[in-house]
């Protein structure tokens, strides 16, 4: 696809824009007006996105759950429920606004406000066509990974301004959980990074479309890990411990009321959305589908990945009951960060033995798909049956009356 | 490359005026007096499930949530410094490889004595 279609080929929504920037060049706008125009543009594209996903996906979220715990969902307010989020919104709004008195000021406002930056920004790096993307930096998996700790800082901000003790536990929880989530999904991404041999998603893109094959077939235990991982570090459902209802009430937003905590509700779901999307482009050649992009536009397939990844989300948060915290911490540091660990140097070993031996890709991808196959089906069921053989070694089972000598009272007989 | 970082931050503009619109929104419904607004000091105090507020919230802390930051600190800079290798190993060579892995090795080695110490246990 070139860049000199006619402006009416919207498969890649980066042609319009590229012959309404020849067309101005003509009319003789200087470089400046020129620049922000195309970055005005694209922010307004990706922002309407986001707007719209952010109302929707209230709608699409809790009908699903409602499907998958067996009761309807919203179904009152205008045509299946669909306006349910504009009523949401116009109540959270006329709520009264309270602010503890001995909360900071500044940063409780601040807080709600900030969460929101990472949360949008990730989408500026995203390929959504060939020449659609508002920010081709070539340190963009680097600049996805600094916004996700990002959020660790403004959570712990919002816990702290609070000053409650739910919160600050709440908070507390947060950091030590998304940090330890950090490392197995900065091990997985690294596998990819070291496959495609470059950190820009329009060149992980590319590097798909030109071996014409999914990065999921040559890395599927990366793709476990990150999709498990980014649940911890959404705060999603089976991972909410920063906001366990039954334990410390709602965490970290516990003092938020009105449009403040609407917009901290709002961000888990654009958040998520984000999160889909990184993952739609990493492992499911994001724009690139085989050649149908020629038919049907890479945008609008781009957006049917994220709601497909998106669905898997919502089913895990349906289906799983919340794990203890003792038992996620475990997890992310004694499955996730080993399995990741292997998984980076397997590739390393891989990609080192590709370039060394110039071996043609035709016949060493099929290999390399295999093989991580196999290694991550031996090592999931392997590192099962270790972990689970250390913890039944050494039961902890409860000291009966019985079993401590203790002598017993004789029985009176008078 | 920084005209495209320029870019991300015309985002960030908007990403900016995306939450400050239904804020504003809010104040503006209270000026109109659409919202109500009567706080008193049983509304205000921290929020303590129902009993009386006892304390400051920022007191002392549990010392398992810096050991895990403590770990973190460390794995995070060394694993950090592998992306630059990761994009660099095609043209690295043997010399390259070998470096990377024994980098990776004594990542390893420190993860072990952290497992082994019994750092990494919630207790």
């Amino acid at each position: 696809m070139s860049l000199l279609a006619n402006w009416y080929d919207f498969r890649d929504l980066g042609n319009p824009v590229a012959r309404l920037i020849e067309a101005l060049q003509d009319a003789g706008l200087s470089g400046g007006w020129i620049y922000a125009i195309s970055g005005l543009l694209g922010a307004i594209g990706i922002l309407s996105f986001v707007g719209v996903a952010a109302v929707i996906n209230i709608w699409i979220e809790r009908r699903l759950i409602g499907r998958i715990q067996v009761r309807r969902g919203p179904n009152r307010v205008g045509p299946f429920g669909l306006l349910q989020p504009v009523a949401d919104a116009i109540k959270l709004i006329q709520k009264e606004a309270l602010q503890p008195d001995n909360a900071d000021g500044i940063m409780f406002t601040l807080a709600p406000i900030v969460i929101f930056i990472p949360a949008i920004l990730a989408f500026s790096v995203l390929p959504w066509g060939e020449h659609m993307v508002l920010a081709d930096l070539n340190v963009g998996v680097l600049f996805l990974l600094a916004l996700s700790s990002t959020t660790t800082i403004i959570i712990f901000m919002a816990g702290y301004a609070s000053n409650n003790k739910y919160a600050i536990l709440g908070s507390m929880r947060v950091i030590a959980m998304l940090i330890s989530y950090e490392l197995p999904v900065v091990l997985a991404l690294l596998g990819v990074v070291l496959f495609a041999g470059t950190m820009s998603l329009t060149g992980i893109v590319s590097f798909q479309e030109t071996y014409w094959s999914w990065l999921i077939f040559f890395q599927p235990l990366a793709f476990l890990i990150f999709l498990l991982g980014s649940t911890a570090e959404l705060n999603r459902t089976p991972a909410d411990i920063a906001e366990a209802e039954s334990e410390i009430v709602a965490g970290f937003h516990i003092e938020y009321s009105g449009m403040k905590f609407g917009l901290f509700y709002a961000v888990e779901l654009v958040n998520t959305v984000a999160v889909s999307a990184i993952i739609a482009s990493l492992f499911f050649g994001g724009w690139w589908t085989y050649g149908l992009e020629e038919f049907i536009p890479g945008w609008i397939l781009f957006i049917g990945k994220i709601y497909s990844i998106y669905f898997i989300f919502i089913w895990f948060r349906g289906t799983l009951p919340r794990f203890r915290v003792d038992q996620l911490m475990a997890f992310a540091w004694k499955v996730l960060l080993p399995l990741a660990l292997i998984n980076a140097m397997m590739v390393a070993l891989e990609i080192f033995i590709w370039t060394e031996y110039e071996i043609s890709a035709g016949i060493v991808l099929p290999i390399f798909a295999v093989v991580n196959f196999a290694l991550a089906g031996v090592l999931i069921v392997g590192f099962g049956r270790v972990m689970s053989r250390t913890m039944e070694r050494f039961p902890k089972l409860p000291r009966l009356v019985k079993d401590i000598d203790v002598p017993l009272p004789e029985p009176s007989t008078a | 490359m920084l005209e495209e970082f320029g870019r991300a931050g015309f985002l960030l503009m908007f990403a900016l005026a995306f939450p400050i619109l239904p804020i504003v929104a809010s104040v503006v419904f209270g000026v109109f007096k659409m919202r109500p607004r009567r706080p008193d000091p049983i509304k205000t105090a921290t929020y303590e499930c129902g009993v009386e507020t006892e304390g400051d919230a920022l007191g002392q802390f549990n010392v398992r949530y810096y050991v895990y930051a403590l770990i973190f600190v460390v794995f995070d800079v060394e694993i950090l410094l592998l992306y630059p290798w990761a994009v660099a190993l095609p043209t690295a060579g043997l010399a390259g490889f070998v470096a990377g892995a024994l980098f990776l090795a004594i990542l390893v080695v420190g993860f072990a004595y952290d497992w082994a110490k019994k750092a990494l246990e919630w207790v």
